[in-house]
């Protein structure tokens, strides 16, 4: 995945000299996670550069160049570093279309690596998508494959409003599926880390089924939906998996029309439970399917505590929690 | 062994001996000399004689010029005379149009706060006494540098001749307000006349408008970018952050620091140890900065025109601190009276820029009592005018406003799903 961000950057960096970025060791070292490596090089300093450590100076610089005319992708090291920025990003880059009538707009790429299972610790670990999709002005991104990462990465860049772009940071080198004690799995063997060359865009707002089934819906992104692909197989349940990819403006028309058909709908996050994307998704599914479900919905999630280093697996949703509210949706 | 108790009371963990302090720790919370009912004194200001301040050239290292940060430049004397070497020798037309938009942005601050008292708007936010600052600064810039100013630069917007009409119909939340209606009052944008968007949210700005400069430099552009802070708020991240960034990057725009005195009720100690310049926060940054007096209409020319070289030459940033007095409350809901001498904007011993500026016209010979009566009459009818113009589109409460549906418009560029369904739930 992380050849295909970098490579979304190459495309967008050489067909659009006005597309340029920075952040935190993204410079001559070429990112902490090497998503920028090489690009300094190509493109020179002025377009791939560091930044001091300072989340909230370099967003606002993003938002200054956005006003400019530019399409800066700023990279913020950790998703959980991204709070010094909130500021920025809820009350500005958000925003800014809208109070000013138009006048100046934030068509700016925030991207972070985000979620947890590489003993990362509570400051390494985190996923505040929540926190984003909940603010009106911003669209949240988070791409599960790399084919995805790249088609979307490129749609973000093209975006002429802000988008909150998180790479989950355990699927970086490989589709894991929450079995941490079995080896790692390469991207070279899953049919979707092939990237194609070139441009090539996925529009954001769209969902995609990543496994058809009929018994139940199962609603993830980013790395849960490796989980929820192994949940299913491993319980033997027909379950249909969502891949929301955007998670807002999400793609309703897709939530909908899987859970008319199946009638039992399952929520998977990484993040907290408490306020999570999961309580937003539950709210639609009961407004626009109710008639058609036959049992709760079901939220399979992080715990409500910080990300707890020692703790992960227990911490970590992964497809024994996932597979148990499969055979309670389909009990209910 | 004998145990020392804490404040509270309780038994400490160590020996009485390890409490060194010859007396008790005390917290210092700063507090203004003045307050209400005291006589106002600014006899112990450091004010540096007019013409005294030393003009470095534009390409003079930061290093060499730390004296400015603490120095107070100022060109006008107390008999109305350009002195020393920061006059900027500027021609009579450009004196006269300086004073005719001070001017005329006072009679746009008094009638549209009058317009608030009279329920025609939610709230106002006067520049009186500053004038000079938005003015005189927009005046040293070209017409299409960039600007990221706070709510107290109606100057920039007057100085630039953006319709007063458009002005108010956006005080007023109107039929014809630019914003659609969608913010407080004072909270202009215009990308054409190169105002950024203003913020209800302190200090963001000031970075931001680094990302501009950034961006131009990038370019290769020759437009450079200002920006504007009050002293309260340069005790945000963002003011910081400003400075860092600029620095790093030796981005192309003037970062001026309003010291007006007062943020709200807080007064400028708050924000910077009492005895501290706002200007010497630069020094730590490597930035030259330049401590002016703000109420002196040549002093913030030459000052901001010397910074605009030093960007347009690569040299990067300047930190300018205007040093003046707001003359009256912080917004339509605040009484100063409340926590400040009546009297205080009298005692200002920096005077106000629009009479000191006329005292200097007419020790030239070319300005006289009568011409400057006859300049506020001719601001006040422009400005009735406008009004009339602008109250014909509505006034806050009207009904005259935006259609509501417009509401649920431009949060995105293209209306999504959901945004769209709440705009039918609603009924508008």
């Amino acid at each position: 995945m992380i050849q295909a961000l970098n490579s979304a950057l190459d495309v967008m960096m050489a067909r659009d000299p006005d597309v340029l970025t920075f952040g935190e060791d993204v410079g001559y070292f070429g990112g902490v996670f090497r998503v920028t490596e090489g690009l300094q090089q190509r493109y020179g300093a002025t377009r791939c550069f560091d930044a001091p450590i300072s989340e909230a100076g370099l967003v606002a610089a993003a938002i200054g160049m956005g006003a400019y005319g530019l399409r800066p992708v700023v990279e913020i090291q950790f998703a959980d570093y991204i709070y010094p920025a909130f500021d920025q990003i809820v009350s500005e880059a958000a925003r800014l279309r809208y109070r000013s009538a138009g006048e100046f707009t934030s068509p700016i790429t925030i991207r972070t690596p985000y979620g947890g299972g590489i003993y990362g610790g509570q400051t390494h670990s985190q996923s505040p998508e929540a926190l984003f999709a909940h603010v009106a002005g911003l669209k949240v991104v988070i791409p599960s494959t790399p084919h995805d990462a790249k088609g979307l990465l490129i749609a973000a860049i093209e975006e002429d409003d802000p988008v909150i772009f998180l790479e989950p940071k355990r699927i970086y080198n490989g589709p894991f599926d929450g079995h941490h004690d079995r080896p790692i799995e390469p991207w070279s063997r899953h049919p979707a880390g092939e990237t194609p060359e070139g441009y090539y865009r996925i529009p954001l707002g769209q969902a995609a089924i990543v496994r058809s089934g009929s018994a139940v819906t199962v609603l993830a992104y980013g790395t849960m939906v490796h989980v929820a692909l192994a949940a299913a197989l491993e319980s033997g349940i027909d379950a249909e998996i969502l891949d929301l990819r955007t998670i807002w403006p999400v793609d309703i028309e897709a939530i909908v029309a899987s859970v008319k058909k199946t009638g039992r709908c399952v929520i998977v996050h990484e993040a907290t439970r408490t306020s999570g994307f999961g309580a937003e998704l539950a709210a639609l599914v009961q407004e626009h399917c109710f008639y058609h479900l036959e049992a709760p919905i079901a939220r399979v999630t992080g715990w409500d505590t910080p990300y707890p280093h020692v703790f992960e697996w227990e911490y970590f949703p992964g497809p024994a929690r996932v597979g148990a509210a499969l055979r309670r949706v389909l009990e209910g | 062994m004998r145990f020392a108790t804490d404040p509270f009371g309780r038994k400490s963990n160590l020996p009485a001996a390890h409490r060194r302090n010859s007396k008790p720790l005390s917290l210092r919370v700063p507090a203004p000399k003045f307050r209400p009912g005291d006589t106002p004194d600014f006899s112990g200001l450091n004010l540096s004689a007019p013409g005294a301040a030393a003009r470095p050239e534009i390409d003079a290292p930061a290093a060499s010029m730390r004296a400015l940060a603490f120095d107070l430049i100022r060109v006008l004397d107390a008999n109305g005379q350009a002195v020393g070497p920061w006059d900027p020798r500027l021609d009579v037309e450009t004196l006269k149009r300086g004073l005719k938009a001070m001017q005329l942005t006072r009679a746009y601050d008094d009638r549209m706060f009058r317009a608030q008292r009279q329920g025609k708007t939610s709230f106002y936010m006067k520049c009186t006494g500053e004038e000079a600052v938005a003015v005189a600064q927009t005046l040293a810039l070209h017409a299409d540098d960039m600007t990221f100013p706070t709510y107290r630069q109606q100057g920039i917007l007057i100085t630039r001749d953006y319709p007063l009409v458009d002005m108010m119909n956006q005080i007023y939340s109107n039929a014809k307000d630019p914003m659609l209606g969608r913010q407080l009052p004072v909270m202009y944008a215009t990308r054409e006349y190169g105002f950024f968007s203003i913020s209800g949210n302190l200090a963001t700005q000031f970075s931001q408008a680094v990302g501009w400069a950034m961006a131009s430099a990038y370019k290769g552009d020759d437009r450079i970018c200002a920006a504007w802070i009050g002293d309260g708020s340069t005790a945000e991240g963002d003011f910081h952050h400003a400075l860092n960034f600029a620095s790093v990057y030796r981005a192309p725009v003037l970062l001026n620091i309003v010291n007006n005195q007062w943020a709200i009720s807080s007064f400028a100690g708050l924000s910077a140890g009492d005895g501290e310049t706002f200007a010497a926060r630069a020094i730590g940054y490597g930035l030259p900065a330049l401590r002016v007096d703000g109420n002196d209409f040549l002093a913030v020319y030459a000052a901001t025109h010397w910074a605009a070289e030093r960007a347009r030459a690569n040299l990067g940033a300047t930190v300018i601190e205007l040093f003046t007095y707001r003359a009256e409350g912080h917004s339509t809901s605040d009484d100063p009276s409340k926590y400040r001498p009546k009297d205080e904007a009298q005692a200002w011993p920096l005077g106000d820029p629009i009479a000191r500026l006329a005292q200097h016209l007419m020790a030239l010979g070319t300005w006289s009592p009568a011409d400057q009566a006859a300049l506020e009459k001719a601001c006040e009818v422009q400005v009735r005018t406008a009004q009339k113009q602008a109250e014909a589109n509505g006034v806050l409460g009207s009904g005259q406003r935006p259609s509501p549906a417009s509401m649920f418009e431009g949060v995105y560029k293209e209306q999504p799903w959901h945004i769209l369904r709440q705009r039918q739930e609603s009924g508008v």
